[in-house]
């Protein structure tokens, strides 16, 4: 076994996700303790050209698998290719992005070599033993817990996108690639088509500012005046959990526990009462405003500014506010 | 057809709060409810059911009260319901649970079998793929919808992803995990309520699988908790009672001294 960390890189239309990145970026903290190498390993078809990404944001080595079976993320090819590469390389960690994709390759791939994985990790940690502490949300984020993994190798974890830190860019960086070559069983499960569904052209874990919108301001034009504000701003806006369930904003949108992780510079949080389940996916932002009538409620234990507020009524003020500083 | 349904009992995670107090879960009193990924799946068992004709078996492991959560799925319809429970399941992780209830279907015949994305307690999403790979069955997770051809036995299915969807054919025996979006699960029928006294949870007990002993509950588990801990919010942060047009000037104030806009 080496002592290696070996990450599999999530790729969609052949271009690497940020997840992938941000797990380099955790690897190289955690290769500190115990000296080891960062590996990365992509799967796809024609993906060559992304392998320079992988190495400028951290990577080692990198594994290739380029094949036409993996053209789309299919569960019985990609599990036979990360086995194979597991087995072959002997990793003491495996980490995965806890995506729709990762969530359903992880389990899969754990199971065909008998060890442990460890879901949705917000926190990992590396003994000098190469022992990985990987801690994880439960109960919707009321409870913590740090899971080890003596026994069995690799330790597997997937872990969130939006919460580790990716490393510098540079572009000098060098690493050592490998293509592998894989001889794929036939697949059971046919595609018989493939639908992108964009949410909207702003991501909202990419935006600087968010107005993020709660069951407070739950009705078309308060939801509506977010939007302009949010736009004002330069920013975009999201939303708890609530408002996607009432069909009121896009679920790309959600932020939270079963949504998104997101770190803006400023999150504004509208009539959000704060559930842990939301906290959980914005707590780690910069700034956090928040306005609600309540002032008992949970997000103001985690605002730097808490505002006891009708919501609906201040967001069209500030709006206006906004305005005159820009003009000015 | 045969279908074989997972489901998990578990605590209403979103009524639980936390002692502002003693900053620690408020459990009491938080109901026991089915897993809603897991209900949407019994939902969808039961509507092939319904168009097709099929025999509904919903499995669960857990406590003995698990049994009140497998009751409910017999008043909705299923037409057989078993309870894996045993001391020696207990602190299973998701693969020694995987394992055991993998085990427990092996006794069993099986066209498909349908479990939840993930559990609300947990949210790992890994009990179900982890019994497609014991089973050798081919999964499908993340699915939005279900459409079943009985003259090619063949089902289509809307696998979600965060930007898009696939469309997917695969023939029996399989596994999907529902997201609970799919469908909207049925109410329990009056007649399935008085039909409750004639059908019966069975118990499948350790003695009643084909396992090793080293796979099952906590020592069969590779991963362990180490410790558990609430999360610690400061609840004494400063806040300012306003009227919106204060509250409006203070947010801009704020976001301009912070070189926001």
């Amino acid at each position: 076994m080496s002592k290696n960390i070996l990450i599999i890189a999530e790729q969609r239309n052949s271009q690497v996700q940020n997840v992938t990145f941000e797990l380099i970026g955790i690897s190289r903290e955690l290769a500190k303790a115990n000296d080891a190498k960062v590996e990365v390993l992509l799967l796809g078809h024609n993906v060559g050209d992304q392998v320079a990404n992988i190495v400028g944001y951290g990577a080692d080595s990198v594994f290739v698998v380029d094949d036409p079976a993996l053209e789309s993320y299919m569960t019985e090819p990609y599990t036979q290719a990360v086995t194979q590469v597991i087995r072959e390389k002997e990793p003491n960690v495996v980490l995965v992005g806890a995506s729709s994709i990762g969530r359903d390759l992880a389990p899969r791939v754990a199971a065909r070599l008998n060890t442990g994985l460890t879901a949705d990790c917000t926190k990992l940690e590396m003994q000098p033993d190469g022992s990985l502490e990987m801690t994880r949300p439960a109960f919707g984020g009321n409870l913590f817990a740090t899971i080890v993994c003596p026994d069995t190798r690799p330790q597997m974890s997937t872990v969130r996108p939006g919460v580790m830190k990716r490393c510098e860019f540079d572009a000098t960086r060098t690493a050592q690639v490998e293509n592998i070559k894989v001889e794929f069983a036939p697949s059971r499960i046919k595609l018989v088509k493939e639908v992108k569904q964009t949410c909207s052209v702003d991501s909202i874990e990419d935006a600087k500012i968010l107005v993020a919108c709660g069951r407070g301001i739950g009705k078309e034009e308060h939801i509506q005046r977010a939007k302009d504000l949010a736009y004002t701003l330069g920013g975009t806006y999201c939303s708890s959990r609530a408002l996607v369930d009432a069909g009121l904003v896009e679920s790309c949108r959600q932020v939270g526990q079963t949504g998104k992780t997101v770190r803006p510079e400023a999150y504004l949080a509208f009539g959000i009462s704060g559930a842990v389940q939301h906290l959980a996916g914005m707590e780690d932002s910069e700034l956090i405003i928040a306005v609600n009538k309540d002032e008992t409620a949970s997000i103001f234990n985690v605002a730097d500014v808490g505002i006891v507020s009708d919501a609906t009524r201040v967001l069209p003020l500030l709006k206006e506010e906004i305005e005159k500083i820009i003009k000015a | 057809m045969k279908i074989i349904v997972c489901l998990k009992q578990v605590p209403n995670t979103t009524e639980i709060k936390i002692d502002p107090v003693t900053n620690t879960l408020k459990r009491d009193g938080v109901a026991s409810i089915i897993n809603p990924d897991d209900k949407t799946g019994l939902e969808v068992a039961l509507q092939l059911k319904d168009k097709f004709g099929a025999h509904v078996t919903v499995i669960s492991m857990g406590p003995k009260q698990a049994e009140k959560a497998l009751g409910e799925a017999l008043a909705m319809g299923a037409d057989r319901a078993i309870l894996l429970t045993d001391r020696a399941f207990a602190g299973a992780d998701t693969l020694a649970t995987s394992k055991t209830i993998a085990a427990a279907i092996n006794t069993l015949e099986y066209d498909l079998i349908i479990a939840g994305r993930q559990a609300i307690d947990g949210d790992t999403a890994q009990v179900g793929p982890e019994i497609a790979e014991h089973l050798g069955l081919p999964q499908i997770t993340y699915v939005n919808n279900v459409e079943y051809s009985a003259e090619e036995n063949t089902f289509t299915v809307q696998r979600q992803f965060e930007d898009g969807y696939q469309l997917l054919q695969v023939q029996t025996p399989c596994l999907f995990t529902l997201l609970a979006t799919a469908e909207k699960p049925r109410y329990m029928r009056v007649k399935g309520l008085v039909d409750l006294d004639k059908k019966e949870v069975e118990i499948l007990t350790r003695a009643d699988i084909v396992i090793e002993d080293a796979v099952l509950g906590l020592k069969g588990s590779p991963t362990k908790v180490k410790q558990s801990f609430n999360k610690q919010y400061n609840s004494n942060k400063q806040k300012f009672v306003l009227d919106p047009a204060e509250a409006a000037k203070l947010i801009a104030t704020t976001l301009k001294e912070k070189h926001l806009i």
